[in-house]
């Protein structure tokens, strides 16, 4: 009797271990980001979910802790390309370094959509972005109309390496230089977090007393930028990029004039859907602007921008 | 025959001619050389606004520091400072946005978060025999991971406690001094340090740090529990990283999880350059402040020239280098 049963039982776990791959009617979506901690990541996750539930889809959402962390993205990327997806959505930290590994997930007939920074290659049926240097030129003609297209500026960026703090700063600097050729970029100084981000905002104030303006690329030098004013009770222009609640507050208060918004909800939703429409053997267009927006005092409630933003 | 052992590894660091003095005045007068060269690089240096900002720039640093320097002068290392920073701080946000409780709640709750978190990082080394350097770069990633799961990934901010700016970025002073603005958190890390000086030097707890960074296995012998200061230590650590925490949280009006890692490594410098040595026995408080204000210094006076960032961490590590070496020198030479 009690053999039986130990029996029955192994069966029944053996044909349940069986069954569950085969029994994969849901296509499975890992998505490997370039961050996790950071909202931004979290607002793609959930534009990302709600597309999952609405396709019919399962994902799995992951990234490694910083955007330095090439190498713990890889081992991201190995695992979830071992378990044999439907498809795959790709964040590169760094597109050169893990187009191999892409290579490998072609090879297995998984598809690659990838988003946010592109992937130098034509592995990726689609891409789904948001064109940083359109982003941040929108931003520096902002700037060149508030300080009245004359004087000193300056910018902190987020990062030197990745093509987000690449594209921010060019797209920014060469707008001024294009446009506004009065205006001097006297400062331009990378912080990775808000503390370090406010000492830079701190020491460019000291440093240059009749800057008129500052840009802040991310959310955490935004953070930065404001916090450094508040505390030397300056009253320059100064705007930023991404959302959060500081950010939001700081606009509605006159600190910050205003802010450039990607829309993480939209590309979280691109990688599913083009994943999804990728399966089913449809055409997509190689690359996929998911946009963004110039959001201020004025339209800051705005349905359609408050969509996008994330506290 | 304890108060003779302790007397002995008490000694020498007291007198002008020690090599602790010896090296506290070398750090300073490196502090003094960095100053003078930045004020004559750049006119806006050396004006009383920027002096503030260096004041107000050392002193998360410089509380970490006075954390690790307990720590290290008992031969240990505490590398969960940062993340332990970060963790008290999403405490204080639980505690006060979360659950609006007062302020004097969500102090507390961080206080005692450092202090718990110490305790357990002491344990761990005294009663699992962990060395050190492991215990605690576990616990960094165990806070790390936690800050994160208990802030929802997210920052947490203290709109709702307006008076919560008044631990670091206010300035109280000025209701004194209507033309003196110092912010509070800079009286904050000068208050620690002078208390922490006086622990180090005049309590008991502080010859049992001293005794077990100066020879672990004289002091077991001599009748002292080794085991219970070591936990003591530890948790004064923590407690010293949750009011770092209190710090941190004022000033950017929010708890930030993502932030912490890479602190405990500037509060290492700082306590390095300022002379206490990492084979431990040997340190000071003030030398620790003084360590911190040489890496604020650096970084502030870099800024101001507009040296780009990538130079800046370059030189930062020369610095710590020469300062260890110069560490070495005068070590071997004793």
């Amino acid at each position: 009797m009690k053999k039986t049963m130990i029996a029955s039982a192994f069966a029944l776990s053996a044909a349940m271990m069986i069954s569950a791959p085969s029994r994969a009617d849901e296509p499975y979506f890992p998505i490997i980001s370039k961050g996790f901690s950071h909202q931004f990541w979290q607002a793609v996750k959930s534009g990302a979910e709600e597309a999952a539930k609405a396709d019919g889809v399962k994902i799995s959402f992951e990234g490694p802790a910083t955007e330095a962390m090439i190498d713990k993205q890889i081992d991201m990327l190995n695992a979830a390309i071992a378990k044999k997806p439907q498809g795959l959505g790709f964040a590169a930290l760094d597109s050169k370094a893990e187009v191999p590994l892409l290579k490998k997930a072609a090879d297995a007939k998984i598809p690659i959509v990838a988003f946010d920074s592109g992937v130098e290659s034509d592995l990726p049926l689609t891409t789904c972005t948001t064109d940083n240097v359109k982003a941040a030129g929108a931003a520096a003609d902002k700037m060149g109309e508030a300080v009245g297209g004359e004087g000193e500026i300056a910018a902190v960026i987020h990062d030197q390496t990745s093509a987000t703090g690449i594209g921010r700063r060019d797209g920014f600097v060469n707008e001024i230089k294009a446009k506004f050729p009065n205006i001097k970029i006297v400062d331009l100084q990378y912080a990775n977090d808000a503390l370090k981000a406010t000492e830079d905002v701190k020491a460019m104030l000291q440093a240059h007393p009749k800057i008129k303006g500052i840009f802040a690329s991310n959310e955490g030098s935004a953070i930065g930028l404001v916090t450094a004013m508040k505390e030397s009770k300056s009253k320059i222009v100064a705007i930023g990029y991404d959302s959060g609640k500081k950010q939001k507050d700081a606009i509605l208060d006159g600190t910050l004039l205003g802010s450039i918004t990607q829309n993480p909800v939209g590309i979280g939703k691109c990688v599913v859907d083009s994943l999804s429409k990728a399966i089913k053997g449809e055409k997509l267009p190689k690359v996929i602007d998911t946009g963004f927006y110039w959001y201020d005092k004025s339209n800051i409630a705005d349905p359609k921008v408050a969509a996008v933003l994330y506290d | 025959m304890t108060e003779i052992a302790l007397e002995q590894t008490h000694a020498p660091r007291s007198g002008i001619f020690t090599i602790a003095a010896l090296q506290k005045a070398v750090a300073f007068v490196v502090l003094i050389a960095l100053l003078l060269f930045f004020s004559f690089a750049s006119e806006n240096f050396m004006q009383w606004s920027n002096v503030v900002n260096i004041l107000q720039a050392t002193a998360v640093n410089g509380v970490l520091g006075v954390a690790c320097t307990f720590v290290i002068v008992s031969a240990g290392i505490d590398l969960s400072v940062g993340t332990l920073m970060t963790f008290c701080a999403v405490m204080t946000g639980v505690v006060l946005t979360f659950w609006g409780l007062p302020m004097w709640a969500g102090i507390l709750a961080a206080l005692t978060t450092g202090a718990l978190c110490g305790t357990t990082s002491g344990l761990i080394i005294a009663k699992l025999k962990i060395p050190p350097f492991i215990a605690t770069l576990g616990m960094m990633l165990v806070l790390k991971g936690l800050a994160l799961v208990i802030s929802g990934v997210k920052p947490i901010y203290f709109n709702d406690t307006p008076n919560f700016s008044l631990i670091s970025p206010d300035s109280s002073i000025t209701n004194l001094f209507p033309n003196l603005e110092i912010p509070n958190g800079v009286f904050v890390m000068f208050t620690v340090a002078i208390v922490a000086s006086i622990i180090l030097n005049k309590s008991i707890l502080g010859r049992y740090v001293f005794a077990l960074g100066s020879n672990e296995e004289a002091a077991r012998l001599s009748g002292v529990n080794v085991d219970f200061w070591k936990v003591v230590t530890y948790a004064l650590g923590g407690f010293i990283c949750g009011i770092a925490g209190l710090l941190i949280s004022s000033r950017l009006n929010s708890a930030q999880p993502a932030l912490g890692q890479g602190y405990e490594l500037e509060a290492i410098a700082a306590v390095v350059i300022g002379g206490t040595s990492l084979s431990g026995g040997r340190g000071t408080i003030l030398g620790t402040i003084i360590g911190a204000f040489i890496m604020s210094v650096l970084n502030n006076g870099l800024r101001i020239m507009s040296v780009e960032e990538q130079w800046q961490i370059v030189v930062s590590g020369i610095i710590i280098i020469i300062a260890v070496y110069v560490d070495n020198i005068l070590r071997r030479k004793s």
